[in-house]
């Protein structure tokens, strides 16, 4: 009886020692803001999954996909991503409801990913207020590299101007005396092009550029545009446009038995939407750049990373169409912030993600191209700054030269 | 029976006539509904508070609507273009010239006011689906019309422009979402006062008078063209102010916010509301701002597909809207009482 006694009491002293110390250690290492605790991370995000810009919903499907995998694998550093994404329907008053209530209902350490220049605008500077990370947001724009303004956010694909400076570099060191004519979307997509060209092209933008011609997205063909740039006599054509009007100006240069140089934008390299439709035989030659592998480039077959990529779309999205860039995007930008978090470790905190975030040091997701790497620091968030140039040959594009970095100054 | 039961009985045609006694909830009704909206919000998430200022706003735009429609007969699927105007009226206004947020909303409704006057004119010479397709019109106009190039300077163009919240003003102990709130409460009632009263008044009897039968109001000595302009500049008016309410609550204005979408939920909010039915407007407000969400959380690849299933039952069901839904409450209140 007695000696039952002693027993349990010395248990208990072992449990109560047992508690302290664990939760002492917990004090001394853990640290948690609302969305983090020791078994959960909650990661918000909106996506157009209805309306205009519907096609990108899949990003959001694949990136839901990827933290299933990564909560069957065990979780990061052993906590599960609960990952919470709502529709905006690419609307920004919708997406400032959404955000507001990822944050003040839900609840969720971190924004992640929200598509959409516009969307992304409109809650900018409500999460900035609220020291809520907007990581990682889905446009291509210059202006989310600005850590001195808006210290909680960051970007994540190369912006548009310093793919655009890519080709400038490129154009000075190989066709010095062109005459380049320029034709660009009339918004904001079209006119960070055309910064970006001009900046890298320097003192010698204005001999260099014999031609700038805008068009808007609502006329039905652009055919008119090209008969203009024709007859200026340019020798290089940068295409600045959005997939359907790509394919119209590759095929028109073709029909009017003139071939200059044409340099098309990352935008619209789809083989399947853009180059088919102009026509192989007319595209031969089209110059372009990516920073990323081509799900449906037999030259990856047998990549490891991309072979884990299949796996992945194979086993938690079956049945997907495994052509469409969007899951390949989704899968890199997911990868980033699953390493962001692994990071973090047992601080998770949103000043340590963001701090996290911004030591990236030469991180290669499996999608991105051999020699593309991630970096950030403190006054640089624009993670993905490098680009290699491409030709199309025969039915796909093929690679060439090195890695060439477009890195612009933060604002 | 009521006047309005029977019109709901008989009633197929798209704007029944409905009496201006049944366009309003009782005095004490409507005292209950004041109370409860003034006293939520000191209970409830910053976030709660925000959807709630989005509801009076979005029952602001309906209701204006529903002044078009219901009371003068006219069809419109144009309001996202009033509400852009007067969203970007206050918008300039507070961010190039650094006028009081207050002071933009009486700007918005002038200039919305003298633009719906306008765009009536022409209007006058069409009726139903060709006014509709008219509207239509200057909805997908709209958001083209605010990316051109000479205006870009003011409007920002495709990247809109960033609105600043305003704080609480005298040092009220109050978030910046509530002092909207009640803001926004404050220009609400004020309106719907203004519109209930507008329609018992002698211009009020003449937009009725001109959707029941346009020929026998003019042979009465009613100035059809007159009055059928005034709705639209009322209408817009209001949408105008609206418009503003929302750029300052939701703090961003772009071209993509004020789509043809925003017209066809408006339009979609006046019919779940009940045509006609002041109050309605809030209920189909509510429709819209809620149901889209339930319907994702039911199905996020399908939430188009079950948003149309549930409008589908609420027009099957309740063809009339929340006023049929209202009426029958009533009925049931009164057989208890008897009893």
């Amino acid at each position: 009886m007695l000696f039952e006694k002693t027993l349990r009491a010395a248990a208990l002293v072992t449990a109560t020692a047992a508690v302290t110390l664990t939760s002492g250690a917990a004090l001394a290492q853990k640290k948690y803001d609302t969305g983090a605790s020791d078994t959960e991370i909650k990661i918000g995000n909106i996506m157009p999954y209805s309306g205009p810009a519907s096609a990108y919903g899949i990003i959001g499907k694949t990136e839901e996909a990827y933290f299933r995998m990564i909560n069957d694998k065990g979780g990061i550093n052993g906590r599960k991503i609960n990952f919470v994404t709502y529709d905006d329907g690419y609307s920004p008053p919708k997406a400032v409801e959404q955000v507001r209530k990822l944050v003040e209902s839900d609840e969720v350490l971190a924004v992640f990913n929200p598509l959409g220049t516009p969307s992304n605008t409109a809650i900018q500077k409500y999460l900035n207020a609220k020291k809520i990370p907007q990581l990682f947001v889905a446009t291509g724009a210059t202006k989310w590299n600005d850590p001195k303004n808006f210290p909680w956010t960051m970007g994540w694909q190369p912006s548009y101007q310093s793919e655009a400076q890519i080709y400038a570099k490129w154009l000075m060191k190989e066709k010095p005396d062109a005459k380049v004519a320029i034709l660009y979307q009339n918004d904001d997509f079209g006119k960070d092009y055309l910064k970006g060209t001009k900046d890298g092209l320097g003192a010698k933008a204005a001999s260099m550029i014999i031609m700038e011609e805008s068009y808007e997205i609502s006329e039905p063909s652009i055919d008119g545009h090209i008969v203009k740039i024709k007859a200026a006599n340019p020798d290089v054509l940068l295409i600045y446009t959005t997939p359907k009007f790509a394919a119209q100006t590759i095929k028109k240069t073709a029909e009017l038995n003139w071939k200059p140089l044409q340099i098309l934008t990352n935008v619209s390299i789809s083989v399947g939407s853009v180059m088919k439709p102009a026509g192989f035989e007319n595209a031969q030659g089209v110059l372009s750049a990516a920073y990323a592998k081509d799900s449906t480039d037999p030259q990856w077959a047998n990549d490891p990373g991309m072979k884990r990529w299949h796996e992945f779309v194979d086993k938690y999205m079956p049945g997907a169409d495994k052509s469409d860039t969007s899951m390949v995007y989704g899968y890199g930008a997911a990868s980033t912030l699953a390493k962001v978090l692994e990071m973090c470790g047992d601080d998770l905190t949103r000043a340590n993600l963001m701090k996290q975030a911004a030591s990236l040091k030469d991180f290669a997701p499996d999608t991105l191209l051999p020699g593309v790497k991630i970096n950030t620091n403190p006054t640089d968030f624009a993670p993905i700054a490098q680009l290699q140039m491409m030709r199309f040959k025969g039915e796909r594009w093929e690679l060439f030269g090195e890695i060439i970095s477009g890195d612009i100054a933060s604002q | 029976m009521s006047a309005a039961e029977e019109a709901i009985a008989e009633g197929h045609e798209a704007v029944e006539a409905v009496p201006k006694r049944a366009m309003t909830l009782g005095t004490g009704t409507s005292l209950v509904v004041l109370a409860a909206l003034l006293v939520v919000p000191m209970f409830v998430k910053n976030f709660i508070i925000f959807q709630m200022t989005m509801l009076l706003i979005y029952g602001l735009a309906v209701l204006a609507l529903n002044i078009l429609t219901g009371g003068s007969g006219q069809f419109s699927l144009g309001q996202s273009a009033f509400y852009a105007v007067g969203a970007y009226t206050s918008a300039v206004l507070m961010e190039h010239a650094n006028i009081n947020y207050a002071l933009t909303i009486p700007v918005s409704a002038v200039i919305c006011f003298g633009f719906g006057y306008l765009f009536g004119k022409p209007a006058l010479r069409l009726s139903g689906i060709y006014l509709a397709l008219a509207t239509f019109a200057l909805a997908t106009a709209m958001p083209q019309l605010l990316k051109l190039n000479f205006l870009e300077h003011w409007t920002g163009g495709v990247q809109g422009l960033v609105v600043t919240k305003p704080d609480a003003p005298f040092g009220l102990p109050m978030s910046q979402d509530m002092w909207l709130y009640y803001f926004t409460l404050a220009v609400t009632v004020a309106i719907y006062i203004f519109s209930v009263n507008l329609l018992r008044s002698r211009s009020g009897r003449a937009f009725m008078a001109i959707r029941d039968n346009e020929i026998a109001a003019s042979s009465m000595g009613v100035n059809v063209a007159l009055y059928k302009t005034l709705a639209f500049g009322v209408s817009a008016g209001i949408t105008g102010v609206a418009g503003s309410l929302g750029a300052i609550a939701v703090q961003f204005v772009a071209p993509d916010s004020y789509t043809i979408t925003l017209a066809i939920s408006l339009f979609l909010g006046m019919v779940v509301g009940g045509v006609g039915w002041l109050p309605g407007s809030f209920v189909g407000a509510a429709f819209i701002i809620f149901v889209p969400n339930m319907a994702e959380s039911i199905s996020k690849g399908l939430s188009g597909a079950v948003f149309g299933v549930l409008l589908f039952l609420v027009i099957y069901l309740v063809p009339h809207g929340a006023r049929q839904v209202a009426i029958f409450g009533q009925q049931l209140v009164g057989k208890l009482r008897k009893n």
